[in-house]
């Protein structure tokens, strides 16, 4: 019997071709096992071959995404797999929606069934939970050793076109889907059960998990810009030269607040960007380029707005987690109701 | 960041050149930048030249802000 076929698509780290300043690079097709993929094809066995694995840098792929993912089909369907499987992505954000993308891609337009593997804070996983089978990793590489087995587990599932259980069983985030099943007690005994469980506090699942809608209101247009204290704030990670506080360069646990009266551009020598979630390179010759603060100067001269607030907010925001973002915002926000500030624009990589 | 800001009221731009994310993550006003490492620019470009188009990009920023919107909406 010959072997099921699989191709495989990474990102240019974990080719080991470099970080940040090889994201840009585009689709690359080699044969075979590349990185992770070496420990895949062992999960995977003896009946499965990982015949190509696609490398794609992370900010082509989202820069550039209608040509990435038509170079990136191009390539899958030269091989025509069984099964496609994109990441682990973990918790990068960028790799994540690149792995969404091009699995959904292959899923829809190739119809070959795909898989891929994140961190459930990936925004990757919003974007394509409902489309795709998405296996939960941990939230860094380090999870790599048990991300394996279990996409693996999955894949071997879907080449041999077994029957899908429901997420905690497989291992996969919840899509949405509702499957139905013959169940030992009928719903009324059921959600008595579950009734009395809660009752007497102990733990019980839901069959029903309500959705969480969190978005907020849409803050009310400003009526006339030449009046209006503007603030910066950044995910960018721009910090005044140094790092003075030591904001981490990713999964930051903190965020900075500096002053800028009377700074009129960022220059080489007072700023640069903590952040290690993109090529620093261009941040770091002139900040401006993440924190516009030169051109809110000019603006702030020419009377087009009231004032540029006295001090921006920054922090790193990759790999940081949604509770901490939100825990910084709330707690800055505050200090920006405060001052008097109307608008704020803010910045992100 | 964008929700924990807004949610006091205060009106917020995204700027940002993953607009899909910032579309999941909730903001509800979006504007499109150049690239990841560099949103408000463009090292190929001369000083002068890119300095416009930073200017440019944070012209629609602040206009965005003027614009009243009841959806998250991308400001092309």
């Amino acid at each position: 019997m010959s072997k099921f076929k699989v191709v495989h698509y990474i990102n240019q780290f974990f080719a080991g071709i470099g970080g940040e300043e090889k994201a840009d690079i585009k689709p690359e097709l080699r044969e075979g096992v590349v990185g992770p993929g070496m420990a895949l094809q062992g999960a995977l066995g003896e009946d499965v071959e990982i015949v190509a694995t696609i490398i794609c840098g992370d900010s082509y792929f989202n820069e550039n995404l209608e040509e990435a993912q038509k170079e990136v089909l191009a390539m899958v369907e030269k091989h025509n797999p069984d099964l496609f499987i994109a990441g682990p992505a973990f918790n990068a954000g960028r790799y994540g929606t690149a792995c969404g993308t091009i699995a959904k891609a292959v899923q829809n337009n190739l119809g070959i069934k795909s898989v891929t593997a994140m961190y459930i804070e990936n925004p990757g996983v919003d974007m394509y939970r409902k489309d795709l089978f998405i296996v939960e990793t941990g939230n860094s590489a380090a999870a790599m050793r048990k991300a394996v087995p279990a996409i693996a587990k999955l894949a071997l599932k879907l080449i041999n076109n077994e029957t899908i259980g429901g997420p905690s069983e497989e291992g996969y985030i919840e899509r949405g889907v509702r499957v139905n099943y013959f169940a030992d007690k009928i719903g009324a005994e059921r959600a008595v059960d579950m009734l009395v469980k809660k009752l007497k506090g102990e733990e019980f699942k839901t069959e029903y998990p309500m959705p969480v809608f969190d978005n907020v209101e849409p803050g009310k247009a400003i009526v006339d810009l030449s009046k209006a204290k503007i603030a910066l704030v950044t995910s960018g990670g721009i910090v005044p030269k140094g790092n003075p506080d030591k904001i981490e360069s990713s999964s930051a646990s903190k965020y900075g607040k500096y002053d800028i009266d009377g700074v009129m551009d960022l220059t080489e020598a007072t700023y640069e960007t903590a952040h290690g979630g993109y090529d620093p390179v261009y941040a770091n010759e002139d900040s401006d380029r993440v924190l516009p603060v030169d051109v809110l100067r000019d603006l702030e001269k020419e009377g087009a707005i009231g004032e540029l607030h006295r001090y921006f907010y920054t922090t790193t925001g990759n790999g940081t987690s949604v509770k901490n973002s939100r825990a910084f915002a709330d707690e800055f926000a505050q200090e920006l109701l405060a001052d008097g500030v109307d608008a704020v624009i803010l910045t992100s990589t | 960041m964008v929700k924990g800001i807004e949610a006091t009221g205060i009106p917020v731009v995204h700027v940002c050149t993953v607009t899909p994310i910032s579309l999941t993550v909730g903001a509800n006003r979006i504007v499109p930048a150049i690239a990841i490492p560099h949103p408000f620019g463009n090292p190929a470009l001369d000083a002068g030249e890119e300095k416009k188009l930073r200017r440019s990009i944070v012209e629609k920023a602040l206009k965005a802000l003027t614009v009243e919107v009841t959806e998250q909406t991308v400001f092309k």
